[in-house]
């Protein structure tokens, strides 16, 4: 017999009622698989959604303020609206604010303005519509990347995105046709002459799905020259995104709000936050499993006391401490939270594994430590949750009377 | 000088107060044993024995008076003290023998040692008072089912001696057992005494009752013939 006596009946009544602390285990085990699967599948879902978004972190997009009225008094705005109808005629970058982002900005990286518009689209009979870029020659060369064909030369010529050619079957040469006649909208053909690497969602330049062509072409379609819809701020480096927002507003928001800056990190860490708050929902759902297996525990233990109390009297009367018998219940608990937990913590890796496959659909990060700290977790949990369920009926053993307990069948 | 006695009552009472009323279980009871006596505590039932044994054992403190074991007034102890009275001063043997259902004979008898030594037997002070009532070492392996009663309660004198204590209470050690393995038993017991330790047995069998040097007679509660 080992020293410890008093863990030595533990385990011989765990081991005498085996079927029955089986049953009580597997309650924690089905406890800690379901916490640690679900936070593990939040922290894989938070890593992938960073990871994604990360890429387009580091933009800064100025649109006009609240306090801007047709680019301010600063330019004078100008311009003719556009022909195909702008519903933001008044709310434009104008160009001075444009250089002054530049100036204030240009320092933490690429600054490029955008035009932007919405245009009714017709390829091959089948109608549609598109948002429509305009961009400057050079801006295009360092912003975009051409998976087939090349930049537009001519005012007639466009490039397009992946989804817009996979959507309406357009390949190098195809030819699109902007504006609707039936509105009264003027007609013009365009050429597509590159198609564009697909990106993915953006804040700056939502390419996938839109048309791509020079100043020139834009502004000669839509008019509202120098009145840029956006003027995108490409980082260098991340951590400068407050520095170079402040600067921007420093700059230009001095009297009244005449610009808006948004920052793309700040969307991550709102959806990251959101996602986080998911996860700790539903790991509270599985928690509630847990419970059903205190429950069962408590239950269990209680059993146990139940059963045990003539042989609670024989060890009191023969000199076995109130702290011992205490000692024993809790002992008893922490075998079965910790054999609970254990099993658990095996399954969670193999479920835990399927159920990120299954729902965040890569296990990239599945063996990170942000993903697997929540086995270790909900073990803890899990066992904590057991000693809590031992302590009452261990409690009132040690405190039974042992001359009551004695006389029991 | 006058020897301590190994126990004294003096005027002790104990009222269990129930909301019918109290029930006085002793009353004003005064009794003396001294060290290596052989006492046999007889009465009917509900005479208040058992209550008195509870007392004397250490499991129960009087309502009123004072009740010294080995010198020391159980009054005035805490649980804890109480507890470990139990285990190093008396040898609890029952009429159920009350052995642990998940240990063995041997691990049985080990169990009181271990609490008081914090180690196992490593001096064979367990097997040898195992083979001094009788058990063998295979039968020492065997869980208190798979024995009968005599091994069980010689199983259980063991376990009472394994700490050395300074009273041997026995209530009603022969209660489930035939009469010839009782006697065994009870010869058993008149060796301890023989070699001098101090037995106390409560009983309502006389048979056995005759065979202690003093009988102590008990009826509601009160000392008949001391």
């Amino acid at each position: 017999m080992k020293n410890d006596i008093i863990l030595q009946l533990s385990i011989r009544s765990i081991r005498l009622n085996f079927l029955r602390s089986l049953l009580a285990a597997i309650g924690i085990v089905i406890g800690v698989v379901a916490i640690s699967s679900m936070g593990m599948m939040g922290a894989n879902m938070t890593l992938s959604v960073t990871e994604e978004l990360s890429a387009m972190a580091n933009v800064l997009v100025v649109k006009p303020g609240s306090g801007s009225s047709g680019g301010g008094g600063m330019m004078g705005g100008g311009g003719a609206p556009g022909m195909g109808g702008s519903s933001d005629e008044d709310d434009y970058i104008s160009k001075s604010q444009f250089e002054d982002i530049e100036r204030t900005a240009g320092k933490y990286g690429l600054v490029y303005p955008v035009y932007q518009e919405s245009e009714t689209i017709e390829v091959s009979d089948r109608e549609g519509h598109a948002t429509i870029y305009g961009m400057r020659d050079e801006d295009m060369a360092s912003v975009l990347t051409v998976e087939e064909g090349a930049l537009p030369k001519t005012s007639s010529s466009v490039v397009i995105g992946p989804t817009l050619a996979e959507n309406y079957g357009l390949t190098i040469g195809s030819r699109i046709t902007l504006g609707d006649e039936d509105k009264n909208e003027t007609v013009q053909k365009v050429r597509v002459v590159g198609i564009l690497e697909e990106k993915g969602m953006s804040m700056d330049l939502n390419s996938d799905s839109a048309i791509i062509m020079p100043e020139k072409a834009y502004v000669g379609r839509f008019g509202g020259e120098d009145e840029y819809t956006q003027v995108n701020v490409i980082l260098s480096d991340i951590d400068d995104a407050d520095a170079a927002t402040e600067a921007i507003e420093d700059q230009l928001n001095r009297k009244e709000e005449e610009v808006a800056v948004q920052d793309s990190s700040r969307m991550m860490d709102s959806i990251t936050s959101t996602v986080s708050t998911l996860t700790t929902f539903v790991m509270a759902i599985a928690g509630i499993s847990l419970l059903v297996a205190a429950t069962s525990i408590f239950n269990v233990m209680m059993m146990s006391v139940t059963e045990r109390v003539r042989e609670i009297g024989i060890l009191r009367s023969i000199g076995t401490q109130k702290s011992e018998v205490l000692r024993m219940f809790i002992y008893e608990a922490v075998i079965l939270g910790l054999v609970g937990a254990g099993i658990g913590a095996v399954m969670s890796l193999i479920l835990g594994w399927l159920v990120v496959l299954v729902m965040v659909g890569t296990t990239k990060f599945f063996f990170m430590a942000e993903s697997l700290i929540y086995v270790p977790m909900a073990m803890l949990i899990g066992v904590a949750i057991c000693i809590f369920s031992g302590v009452y009926p261990a409690w009132r053993a040690a405190n039974l009377d042992p001359i009551e307990a004695l006389r029991a069948d | 000088m006058k020897e301590v006695p190994v126990i004294e009552l003096a005027d002790v009472s104990k009222i269990y107060p129930l909301p019918s009323g109290d029930v006085v279980a002793l009353d004003h009871l005064s009794v003396r044993i001294d060290r290596g006596e052989f006492v046999a505590i007889m009465g009917p039932s509900g005479s208040g024995k058992s209550t008195l044994l509870n007392q004397i054992g250490g499991l129960d403190v009087p309502t009123s008076g004072t009740l010294k074991i080995t010198g020391r007034n159980i009054r005035k102890m805490s649980d804890e003290e109480l507890t470990s009275l139990r285990l190093n001063a008396i040898g609890y043997i029952f009429q159920k023998f009350n052995l642990i259902a998940l240990l063995s004979a041997y691990e049985n008898v080990e169990y009181p040692y271990i609490l008081k030594q914090r180690c196992n037997d490593t001096t064979g002070r367990v097997s040898r008072l195992l083979e001094d009532v009788g058990i063998d070492r295979r039968m020492a392996e065997h869980k208190p089912a798979e024995l009968s009663g005599g091994q069980q309660q010689r199983v259980a004198i063991a376990r009472a001696l394994v700490n050395d204590p300074a009273i041997l209470l026995c209530d009603e050690p022969t209660g489930n057992l035939d009469t010839k393995t009782g006697a065994q038993i009870m010869e058993m017991l008149k060796d301890l005494h023989r070699q001098g330790r101090t037995v106390i047995i409560v009983t309502h069998d006389p048979a056995v009752g005759d065979q202690a040097e003093r009988i102590i007679r008990i009826r509601d509660g009160r000392v008949e013939e001391a």
